[in-house]
């Protein structure tokens, strides 16, 4: 449960890039390898910006799969599970290339000083 | 709760004072001279349906925990340039991360000088039971002025090494808050990543809590005197740790008895000795 502290910082860092304008839209990038509940990240971000700044502000979590590319065959292949294994070829000298992602992509902004 | 509702440069964007169902030709004033790209849509977003404005999107691209990651490497900054190692040390509560370290402490003396940071949702209770061996140890309680996390992030290690006698020490052992899953998210600053693992724990944790064990460079299996006693597969648990990290050290020993602590004590070492 350390969604608080994540919303905080998120919050945070999309004041630091609104110049003063209000925040309208938060996206996140985050992936299936991070262990962030989306439902309870919306949940903290709620009650963290009631009543502040960002009150009203929207937390889009957009979910990046895990693909790991593989040093024998060459394919890429989903994983659903966090063992990191070529879904091709089965060989474990694979390389995780998406799936750790903790990002704020971007945020939406009045377009004018509120 | 709250903290981010400061500015930077000091401004309060309260909405408390303003219904949310207002005229869009109320008193703000619209300068809308559209000369930027409006690649954008204009759909109105939140609660703030009364807005006759549009929005911009504008891209970040900074990692979440940026903040507590740039602290982190200040912390590492500052430890190294002390000649400090530091090994954070992890662990579901219970497995036994303060035993280890009551073998750890007496055993390193004479060879390492250690200082222990001592992590706990609350009380002092693992720091009053290390205080005695010699080793230098600060306690930072989350519960006092951190919120009560459930992991130590990089601003509370920092408060902690205020606290320390760094230019005195060769190796710093963070003991985090006893727990699999958050400590792992945030670096803190550390040199290497050590996890506490319990047989009493069953053989499935590294596939439940699989970023903990990913993280470990070391994954110390303990209580191992109880193999005898519980119907723990061994092998099955291996399995399941190389399935979710293949590269990690393993050392099994009982921080009870003491039987096979010397590969963890020179496996600290090897880390203090960079």
């Amino acid at each position: 449960m350390h969604e608080l502290s994540i919303c905080s910082a998120i919050a945070q860092t999309a004041m630091d890039h609104a110049g003063g304008r209000a925040v309208r839209r938060v996206r996140l990038r985050v992936g299936h390898f991070r262990q962030v509940v989306p439902d309870t990240l919306t949940y903290c971000w709620d009650l963290q910006t009631r009543g502040g700044p960002l009150d009203g502000c929207t937390l889009d979590v957009e979910h990046v799969p895990a693909v790991v590319v593989c040093r024998s065959c060459g394919e890429s292949t989903g994983l659903s599970h966090p063992i990191l294994v070529c879904g091709a070829c089965q060989s474990r000298e694979v390389e995780l290339v998406s799936g750790e992602e903790f990002l704020i992509e971007s945020i939406d902004v009045a377009e004018e000083v509120s | 709760m709250g903290r981010f509702h400061r500015h930077a440069d000091g401004t309060d964007h309260s909405h408390d004072d303003h219904s949310h169902d207002h005229d869009p030709l109320h008193d703000h004033s619209h300068h809308h001279d559209h000369d930027h790209p409006h690649d954008h849509d204009h759909r109105d977003v939140g609660d703030h349906s009364g807005y006759a404005t549009g929005v911009e999107r504008v891209e970040v691209l900074e990692a979440i925990l940026g903040e507590n990651d740039r602290v982190a490497a200040a912390n590492r900054a500052e430890l190294a340039g002390h000649g400090v190692r530091t090994v954070n040390l992890m662990s579901s509560p219970g497995a036994g991360k303060t035993s280890l370290l009551r073998r750890t402490i007496p055993a390193l003396a004479g060879r390492l000088r250690v200082g222990i940071l001592e992590g706990d949702i609350a009380t002092s209770i693992d720091a009053d039971a290390l205080t005695d061996l010699g080793a230098a140890v600060s306690l930072v309680n989350t519960a006092d002025g951190f919120g009560g996390e459930c992991h130590l992030d990089a601003v509370m290690v920092r408060s902690g090494l205020t606290r320390l006698p760094l230019a005195d020490l060769d190796l710093l052992v963070i003991e985090n808050v006893g727990n699999l899953v958050c400590p792992a998210e945030f670096d803190v600053g550390q040199d290497a990543r050590a996890m506490v693992y319990a047989i009493t724990e069953g053989e499935e944790k590294p596939l439940k809590y699989p970023v903990m064990f990913r993280t470990a460079d070391v994954v110390v299996v303990n209580k191992i005197d109880l193999l005898p006693h519980l119907d723990f597969d061994l092998d099955a648990f291996r399995a399941n740790l190389a399935a979710v990290n293949p590269t990690a050290t393993v050392i099994e020993l009982s921080a009870r008895t003491g039987d096979g602590l010397d590969p963890w004590l020179d496996w600290l070492a090897a880390v203090a000795a960079g």
